[in-house]
């Protein structure tokens, strides 16, 4: 049940996405998500399917588990659509049935809102998708490092968020064992009102969190056992470095952007 | 009350890189009152195997019949298999979540959606299977509690759930010796005086050697030996191939058999190796 969770989740490979420089993957991924907001109507969401189709294409993923992604946020997606469907302002209706209405500007934004909010979370898994939680930190910490003349501690948040991301998979096969233990003593997470299920979970966060401070002390003790010290003078096992690769994709993202810049333009003059 | 499994294969995560397949047709009868240790290396496929027998995890061929009727039908009520198949998970002692250690116990009964009376009357014979003194212990915090005891407690919550099959995945992993004798003692007395049905996962030889009927080597997810403890702990070259080892004893009645002394050749509890060598060191002195 647990396992349905694709956000964050890495999905080892060798493809030319994977192989790219993660400032690049970062970089394009903000691009990706400025083009999804540019898009204006339906026939630029075709374009941005077809390109995550592409993409997902040269990464080598089964489209399936990039869908998994969405299938974990299908309860915001829903949200997001009827909170638009009822409450969006318009002049135009179509069905109304007592203090609610459906207007058609409504309906329009509340697919647009969802729409978007998919192709967010596809277009940004396949960043996560195709980079490790260490390289990706990496790439972070390598991006902030300017920052770091204004003592910004770029290597300890970087550190922070590589052991974050790496205990996320940990902490999933934690709460699964757990879940299970509970439901071996009668537990039940599935049924019962808003209330009930929420009171259910107190068996399983207790013991979830216990565990996350132990692993934490643990994990503290460890690093200072190897007399980790934090950020200054730290040498590197991998140096990142753009590679021609990197352009390749650059190019094929100012080319998505750029398409989908002129689609809107023509959109517009054509109304 | 019997459990068969027929031709049960588990494929975690199907269809990602992550896919593996745990276990491969395995078929297996776990008879009424026997009590069997299920033994494997890391990964042999024994805790996916179990979480198959109460219904946790879903075969992804094959079934799983309690009592002739099969766990995974649509109208199988899971909760009457849970009381019926108690499962204690590897370091039971990280699920204990209440503020006291009866509280904690009395969570299984609770959801069982039994009266106040019998839920207390359940804890307090929990604890006494499990050696834990009712008074003393009731009140106290989970957390308060020594490795073994939390462990105890962690396995009482199980018991007074009064399963009529009693799983336990490693219930000795990470004790002391007297924590491990501990808890091996009491699932000996639980399956000699109330006739449970225990089926115990170790990759410990020496853990199960003296207390099973029943010996299951399961290798590659798929079972490779099963037999009695005598039959199966002959096959020491056999074991050794798969990563595990014969009991103690066995190893020492091995080697003194290759110096050319007169050991039986099936010997494997510590008692019948003693006898035989006081036999040999007696005649010796004759």
């Amino acid at each position: 049940m647990l396992k349905n969770i694709t956000l964050g989740q890495y999905y080892p490979g060798h493809s030319p996405v994977h192989r790219m420089d993660p400032r690049m993957k970062i970089y394009l991924t903000i691009a990706y998500i400025v083009a999804v907001f540019l898009v204006k109507d339906l026939l630029g969401y075709a374009l941005a399917f077809l390109f995550l189709l592409f993409m997902a294409r040269v990464a080598q993923i089964n489209l399936g588990f990039l869908m998994r992604g969405i299938k974990a946020l299908r309860v915001i997606v829903a949200f997001t659509f009827i909170i638009n469907l009822f409450f969006s302002t318009g002049d135009t209706p179509l069905l109304s049935w007592g203090i609610l209405r459906i207007t058609r500007e409504g309906l329009q934004n509340a697919v647009y809102f969802s729409l978007r909010l998919i192709f967010l979370v596809m277009g940004t898994s396949m960043l996560t998708l195709t980079t490790s939680p260490v390289v990706l930190t990496d790439g972070l910490e390598r991006m902030m490092r300017p920052l770091a003349r204004v003592h910004f501690p770029a290597h300890e948040l970087a550190m922070m968020m590589t052991i974050a991301l790496r205990f996320i998979p940990t902490l999933l096969e934690e709460a699964d064992k757990i879940m299970k233990a509970q439901m071996a003593r009668g537990a039940d997470f599935e049924s019962g009102n808003l209330l009930a299920r929420a009171r259910a979970m107190v068996p399983l966060l207790v013991p979830l969190f216990v565990g996350a401070f132990r692993r934490a002390t643990e994990l503290a003790m460890a690093m200072e056992a190897r007399c980790y010290r934090g950020g200054a003078h730290r040498t590197r096992m991998r140096e990142l470095g753009y590679t021609r690769l990197d352009f390749a994709a650059l190019g094929v993202m100012a080319a998505f952007i750029a398409l989908i810049v002129a689609q809107g333009a023509f959109v517009h003059v054509g109304l | 009350m019997s459990i068969v499994i027929e031709n049960l294969t588990h494929t975690y995560m199907p269809g990602s890189p992550f896919q593996a397949t745990a276990i491969h047709g395995v078929s297996l009868t776990i008879r009424d009152g026997e009590f069997i240790g299920l033994i494997g290396h890391t990964g042999s496929g024994k805790s996916t195997l179990i979480q198959h027998l109460n219904g946790l995890l879903r075969p992804s061929s094959g079934r799983v019949l309690i009592d002739g009727k099969d766990l995974f039908a649509k109208d199988t009520d899971k909760r009457e298999v849970r009381r019926k198949v108690g499962l204690v998970f590897q370091y039971p002692e990280n699920q204990l979540f209440e503020e006291t250690v009866a509280a904690d116990i009395a969570f299984g009964p609770k959801n069982l959606g039994l009266s106040p009376e019998e839920v207390d009357a359940r804890v307090r014979d929990a604890c006494a299977q499990v050696h834990l003194d009712y008074e003393t212990f009731k009140d106290r915090s989970v957390f308060e509690l020594s490795g073994g005891q939390m462990r105890r407690a962690a396995i009482a919550g199980v018991l007074a759930m009064q399963p009529q099959t009693l799983i336990l995945d490693e219930p000795c992993a990470g004790l002391d010796p007297r924590g491990r004798d501990e808890i091996l003692g009491l699932v000996r007395e639980l399956q000699r005086t109330r006739g449970t049905t225990v089926v115990m996962v170790s990759h410990s030889m020496d853990d199960v050697a003296s207390l099973v009927s029943r010996v299951i080597v399961m290798n590659r997810g798929q079972i490779a030996m099963d037999g009695t403890p005598r039959e199966i702990f002959r096959q020491g070259e056999a074991l050794r191939a798969m990563g595990l080892d014969v009991p103690e004893a066995a190893r020492l009645a091995a080697r003194l058999r290759e110096k050319g002394f007169d050991v039986p050749e099936d010997a494997y509890l510590h008692g019948e190796l003693l006898e035989a060598i006081k036999r040999i060191v007696g005649g010796a002195h004759a």
